[in-house]
């Protein structure tokens, strides 16, 4: 297990403080621990980040719509989507006799684990990262594509039409914009010269990469904020749901927690997006002109504020924009965003090779 | 080598998917029996019949009064202009002279209810299109409307303000001052509107060109209403008939041409906007005089057949009464705008996306029990 990266303090302490209670010759043991103690941390931190997303979703709503949102069950509504988790948790699953059982009950747990997963390589600051692996920008790519799988053996195996629809929508709706994702984080990938999450901070360090890229990433940051709310399947990209149209679409025959996993996911998913999003466009936990560098640990605000201020964004969108329907939704992708992107990159390039970024 | 589907092995075959009566897209229960290829309409069948209250049948049993109140449970957005309609056909028949001062009220609340009517229509169709926004907007400002008529009549919703003869009670002494307050209010928030939704460039992409309805098949399917002016055809019964105070106001008759979801949907935001026209111009002066006629407690039309018609927020409403002299109607029968407008959703709908069938179904603004009855 020495192949484990444990370059960062948190996991570092954890290790030795294994190691401490621990007798002697149970290094491993200590190892194995180690990421089982931090898992749980993340398991517990994302649960409750996540339900303060919905939290915070029903709040933005009520701001767009002029009501005052959860405002009964705590002061000012905290503890509303506690009581709701709770609710959720003690609810009877029920499901359809003619679903296939086994995909039924597997849809869920493929898209909230895909989630979670995906959190393990953020850094939050310098010393707050769990996993730093050198292709850390492939990894997120590649596990976001997989939470889709899940969704389409829900939607498959729950043997309902409209979940039908909404799961095949979303299958064409995630491979179109993966795309777009990809290739505009690729645009980026063209400064940094990395895929590792901690380096791209790195080069951040001389302006972030929105600035130093200029006109290139201003435009990537657009494709990559228009397909991020498509992959998370957020209106106006919410055809998986489209509520007017399929019911609730994929989810359609799913109840209590197997429906919060969903839920939970799609909320997680958003946070992950903009935390790429912050990661490679906005300096991660970089402070700008590095006015708190002398303290560390602000970085996990700094990353938190951007990444909340992006999920605000996609909340804006979700709550002002009508919904696409499905062929220009494709439209969009395909004659649009994935022209405009590879042009972009070969601009990124051209910058580049020029040395015309701009670096304080 | 074929590369096309039609002729490789991959079969693709319709299926049917059962929409309603429980969909949030129908508003109510309406049950439509689709029949897919793949996203694209193949055929739309309504299933209706499943608010059936019998109010026709109702009717028979009850005195003239008494059917004005059923009329409420029709199409309940327009239930003042519902009442209205029973009214005059019973006022007609008994050659009755309401006072001017009934037809001005009767006029105002009519558009005010006619924009209520408007609003909700407006908040659910972006929620139909995924704004969900634009729901408590419209919710907003119909509010105002339901407080005016909640001051001057009691009720909300089902107002009963109308009677054979005149109305139940004067109007509140707020009412004017109220109503002129809401005018102005109205008149900046109705360009939100357009802010919100008309403009938005996804909302026009999903409506323009989009269940495309001629001149002809409007009239050849009987459609009335914003539906039918959506697509050029001049039917407005206050323009064409005009009954209560319409001949004394001026307004213009909203006609768009395109025919498409977006040419109905700006029928009616333009249909707002003469509504404040005619309220304004009769607003300043209600004629003095009393809220009602006497009428005999026990009305009994004259032996022969009466029919009036109406423009509700939806379309023209006709009330056709067979009497044979006793208190109670032989037969009457509602000529309700819902159920001539849905009988051409399928024409409209089929070839386009699910998505398309929500949003031209939006437009044709259907009261499920208004179609039912």
């Amino acid at each position: 297990m020495n192949t484990m990266n444990f370059t960062l303090s948190t996991s570092t302490t954890i290790y030795e403080w294994l190691l401490g209670i621990l007798p002697e010759g149970w290094e491993n043991t200590a190892n194995i621990g180690t990421m089982i103690v931090i898992a749980l941390i993340y398991l517990a931190i994302f649960a409750v980040a996540g339900l303060y997303l919905v939290l915070l979703e029903r709040k933005v709503a009520a701001w767009f719509q002029l009501r005052l949102g959860p405002n009964r069950v705590g002061f000012w509504g905290l503890l509303q989507t506690m009581a709701d988790a709770l609710k959720l948790v003690s609810k009877e699953l029920t499901g359809t006799i003619k679903a296939d059982k086994f995909l039924y009950n597997l849809a869920p747990y493929f898209v909230i684990v895909t989630s979670l997963m995906a959190l393990s390589v953020f850094p939050f600051t310098q010393e707050f990262q769990a996993f730093d692996i050198n292709i850390g920008l492939f990894f997120l790519i590649a596990i976001s594509s997989i939470g889709v799988i899940g969704i389409l053996l829900g939607g498959w195996a729950s043997n309902n039409k409209f979940a039908l629809i909404g799961a095949m929508r979303s299958g064409v709706q995630t491979i179109s914009y993966e795309l777009s994702i990809g290739l505009s984080l690729v645009t980026m990938v063209l400064i940094t010269g990395s895929l590792q999450l901690s380096e791209i901070i790195e080069v951040q360090k001389n302006g972030w990469l929105i600035v130093q890229g200029h006109i290139p990433a201003v435009i990537a940051f657009m494709i990559y904020m228009i397909a991020g709310t498509a992959e998370t399947n957020r209106a106006p990209f919410d055809m998986v749901e489209a509520e007017s149209e399929l019911g609730a679409g994929f989810h359609t025959e799913y109840s209590g927690m197997k429906f919060a996993y969903f839920f939970l996911a799609e909320f997680i998913n958003m946070f992950i997006i903009a935390a790429i999003a912050t990661t490679v466009f906005f300096g991660g936990w970089l402070s700008p002109f590095g006015i708190t560098e002398s303290i560390p640990w602000l970085g996990v605000i700094w990353f938190i504020g951007k990444t909340f201020i992006l999920v605000f964004l996609m909340m804006w969108f979700r709550w002002t924009f009508p919904r696409l329907r499905v062929d220009q939704l494709l439209t969009l992708e395909w004659k649009y965003l994935l022209p405009l992107n590879l042009l972009n990159i070969v601009l990124m390039a051209v910058i580049v090779w020029l040395n015309l970024t701009i670096q304080f | 080598m074929d590369t096309t589907i039609e002729n490789s092995n991959l079969k693709s075959e319709e299926y049917f998917i059962n929409m309603g009566p429980q969909h949030p897209a129908t508003h109510g229960v309406l049950r439509l029996l689709l029949t897919i290829d793949g996203e694209i309409i193949k055929k739309v069948e309504p299933d209706l019949g499943y608010i059936h209250r019998s109010i026709e049948k109702m009717s028979e049993r009850d005195s003239y009064q008494q059917i004005v109140h059923l009329t409420d449970r029709m199409d309940y957005l327009s239930s003042h202009i519902n009442n209205e309609a029973v009214c005059l056909t019973v006022e007609n028949a008994l050659q009755l002279e309401v006072p001017e001062r009934v037809k001005v009220i009767r006029t105002i609340i009519s558009e005010l209810t006619r924009i209520a009517s408007h609003c909700l229509w407006w908040g659910v169709m972006g929620m139909d299109v995924g704004a969900l926004t634009s729901y408590f907007y419209g919710f907003r400002d119909r509010e105002m409307i339901n407080d005016i008529f909640e001051e001057t009549c009691g009720a909300r919703l089902t107002m009963n303000y109308n009677l054979p003869g005149g109305l139940m009670y004067d109007i509140h002494p707020n009412f004017v001052k109220r109503t002129k307050d809401f005018i102005a209010h109205f008149k900046t928030k109705l360009p939100e509107y357009d802010r919100l939704l008309t403009g938005n460039v996804i909302f026009q992409k999903r409506m323009k060109g989009v269940g495309i309805l001629t001149k002809e098949d409007a009239i050849s399917f009987g459609a009335s209403g914003p539906v039918a002016r959506g697509s050029g055809y001049s039917c407005d019964v206050r323009k064409h008939h005009p009954y209560s105070a319409y001949k004394n106001v001026s307004f213009t008759e909203s006609l768009k041409t395109a025919g498409d979801s977006l040419a109905r949907y700006e029928v009616r935001i333009q249909e707002m906007w003469e509504s404040m026209s005619i309220i304004e111009q009769l607003i300043d002066n209600i004629p003095e005089g009393d809220y009602k006629v006497a009428t005999k407690a026990v009305i009994k039309l004259p032996k022969g057949e009466f029919y009036q018609k109406v423009e509700t927020a939806r379309g023209e409403l006709g009330v056709y009464i067979i009497s044979t002299g006793t208190k109670n109607p032989y037969r009457i029968k509602f000529r309700s705008p819902g159920l001539s407008n849905l009988s051409l959703l399928n024409h409209i709908a089929v070839g386009g996306k699910i998505g398309d069938l929500v949003a031209s179904m939006a437009t044709l603004d259907l009261v499920i029990p208004d179609i039912d009855r």
